[in-house]
């Protein structure tokens, strides 16, 4: 078995190199013309009016958790999907079960009002 | 053949935990544990636990860690300022870090861990082997889980709900 | 050896031919909004003296190239060096590693020796594909961080939440077609596509999924980031979002990636819905079609035809997404979450139900 992840691993040497290459061709062969003011980060041209890391809306945290709680059921159902034919209407219950309880969820999430970005 | 890659990779997954640990950044350190998670899966790879690998990283590396930088950024702590600790905490742990390395040694030398002549049976590690186990056997843990996600849905909303009404 | 040297040679076969269909993308996206603008569009490099005529290809395979590797490579102050140059690597490789596990052809017979016309053949072909999409987001968040830089921030935070909202749809669709044909192993699905239906169709997985078919190529081109999706790098607000601070090569890699995930998104797609490299009729033999009627053909012929077919129906998907990106307005940030997570979300759990009783409910 691990004689198939040979190639997998020859991919993703070649990949790394061609990032290798994109990351430092520039740096390798561009020009350099440095100046005080042309390092400032770009804000439209005005001086930058503080510190660009600030903290941003807890809204998207909450995306990210519910994304984990989701994706965590995907995760289930992908070996449930190679074998629900030979576990028949039992794994049928079984699953509609579990999807059942997060439904409850995404409703619950809904009905919150917490995937409503216009507020 | 399988050691050429081993060895560095097993050096490696060293390095990035240590990184983890040491680096003074959050953000770097959070990006080292993204390394060692995919690394682990290697390894699962290694043990012939292919589904193992690829949840590891979906899971882990892929959904979780994207959490912890959102946190991070978040809260935007900055660089962690290094602090010295007392000498008891620097004994204590370089003393149990001693401990594991001599024990992880003794059973090496005794022969006692080691996979040398255990041949996975065909199919085991793959989604098949899995699949089967874990809708008979363990199908109320499986059936539990679903409980345990709605509450963290839940639990994240309550939280967040001051903000948002 | 031979075994290493035929797998080095695959694998060099699917990134280098990953590339190559995102170059001659570049090309296409080039000349096409030129097309649609009603412009000339890419006509000025040219090999001086050696063509009697201006390739637009030029531009993008080689003009292109060459002018931003000599761009100078520009960090702004108080970014961080290191992450900053980490950020465009994390978000190139992932794309390209997914290629190792696409099949672009069935079993090459060369002397005695079969050749499996797929760089890795891995039983978790699917799960292989979705972890490395899942790595694809770090990139995005980093670049944003890295920059410090407002509408970097703004843009690698829209970016990545957004990526993980359609990281569950396409799941989803993705679980629908693994309960049609009960595989993981991509060459198995599309060996699966080769049958016929009722003896006239091809049983291609867009007949048994319409809905997962739409659920994929939506999320897919949202993972592209580009418009209607392109909230992450929107340049009417955002200046180009994560990529503001970069130039040279590394702003390269991120347009690339974006270029390269168009690709796999196709790619996917074809292989899922489309057959992969089927073409309908054609068996090993030759082509047989369904009145009875018989043309033989040599092996190495029906393998080309393959191939070639993979990559048509590869390249007709790209070319949909870029007349879609030079066609339809972008949408708003809530807009596009609400698709997401009210739309997209809802009707894949549907179609993965609605899968579920149909195959049961059949006997299958």
């Amino acid at each position: 078995m691990l004689a198939e992840y040979i190639p997998v691993l020859v991919t993703f040497l070649v990949a790394g190199l061609v990032g290798l290459v994109m990351v430092l061709g520039s740096r390798l062969f561009g020009t350099r013309a440095r100046g005080r003011i042309k390092m400032r980060p770009f804000e439209c041209g005005n001086p930058p009016s503080g510190p660009a890391r600030q903290r941003f809306p807890v809204k998207f945290y909450l995306v990210a958790i519910f994304f984990i709680a989701f994706d965590l059921e995907i995760v289930f159902m992908y070996p449930w999907a190679v074998i629900f034919r030979e576990l028949g209407i039992f794994g049928l219950i079984e699953m509609f079960l579990f999807i059942a309880v997060l439904t409850l969820g995404l409703v619950y999430v809904w009905r919150k009002g917490a995937l409503e970005w216009e507020s | 053949m399988a050691a050429v890659v081993f060895f560095p990779l097993a050096a490696l997954l060293v390095i990035l935990a240590l990184t983890v640990v040491l680096h003074p950044d959050p953000v770097k350190s959070a990006l080292a544990l993204v390394g060692t998670l995919f690394l682990l899966a290697v390894f699962f790879v290694f043990l012939s636990a292919e589904v193992v690998a690829a949840l590891q990283v979906i899971v882990y590396a892929g959904a979780i860690m994207v959490l912890f930088l959102f946190v991070i950024m978040l809260l935007n702590p900055g660089a962690e300022r290094s602090e010295r600790r007392g000498p008891v905490a620097g004994t204590v742990v370089g003393g149990l870090a001693l401990v594991l390395a001599w024990q992880t040694g003794w059973l090496a030398a005794g022969g006692k861990i080691g996979a040398e002549g255990l041949r996975p049976e065909r199919g085991y590690g793959g989604v098949f082997a899995l699949a089967r186990s874990l809708f008979t056997d363990f199908l109320l843990p499986f059936e539990l889980t679903s409980v345990l996600l709605l509450v963290a849905i839940v639990g994240a909303v309550v939280l967040a709900k001051r903000r948002l009404s | 050896m031979a075994e290493l040297a035929i797998a080095a040679a695959k694998s060099l076969f699917a990134v280098i031919s990953a590339l190559g269909v995102t170059a001659v993308l570049l090309w296409i996206e080039r000349k096409g909004s030129a097309l649609i603008h009603d412009r000339i569009g890419a006509n000025r490099a040219a090999i001086v003296g050696l063509l009697p005529f201006n390739l637009g290809f030029v531009n993008t395979l080689l003009a292109d190239p060459i002018k931003l590797f000599t761009k100078e490579d520009f960090v702004p102050e108080g970014a961080d060096r290191t992450l900053h140059a980490l950020a465009p690597f994390l978000a190139l490789v992932p794309v390209l590693v997914v290629f190792a596990a696409i099949p672009f052809g069935d079993v090459l017979r060369i002397g005695t020796r079969e050749i499996n016309l797929q760089a890795a053949s891995l039983d978790i072909g699917l799960l292989y594909i979705l972890a490395m999409v899942s790595l694809s987001v770090y990139g995005i968040v980093l670049g944003g961080w890295a920059s410090n830089n407002r509408w970097a921030l703004l843009g690698g935070i829209r970016g990545s939440a957004l990526m993980i909202s359609y990281e569950l749809a396409m799941g989803l669709a993705i679980v629908a077609v693994v309960m049609t044909y009960g595989t993981l192993d991509l060459q198995a699905i599309c060996r699966a596509q080769g049958e016929l239906l009722f003896g006239v169709i091809p049983s291609w997985g867009v007949v048994y999924q319409p809905l997962g078919f739409l659920i994929l190529l939506i999320a897919g081109m949202v993972e592209s980031k580009r418009v209607p999706f392109d909230q992450p790098e929107g340049e009417s607000e955002i200046v180009a979002g994560y990529f503001t601070e970069y130039s040279g090569s590394k702003q390269a890699a991120f347009m690339f990636t974006d270029f390269a995930e168009i690709v796999v998104v196709s790619a996917l797609v074809t292989t899922l819905f489309f057959g992969g490299w089927q073409v309908p009729y054609l068996h090993v033999s030759g082509f047989v079609l369904p009145g009875g009627l018989t043309l033989a053909l040599p092996h190495l012929v029906v393998a080309a035809l393959q191939v070639a077919s993979y990559l048509v129906k590869v390249l007709f998907f790209c070319s949909l997404q870029i007349l879609v990106r030079w066609t339809l307005p972008r949408y708003r940030y809530d807009q596009v979450m609400a698709l997401g997570w009210k739309r997209l979300l809802p009707l894949a759990l549907i179609n993965v139900v609605a899968t579920a009783l149909v195959v049961v409910g059949w006997g299958g």
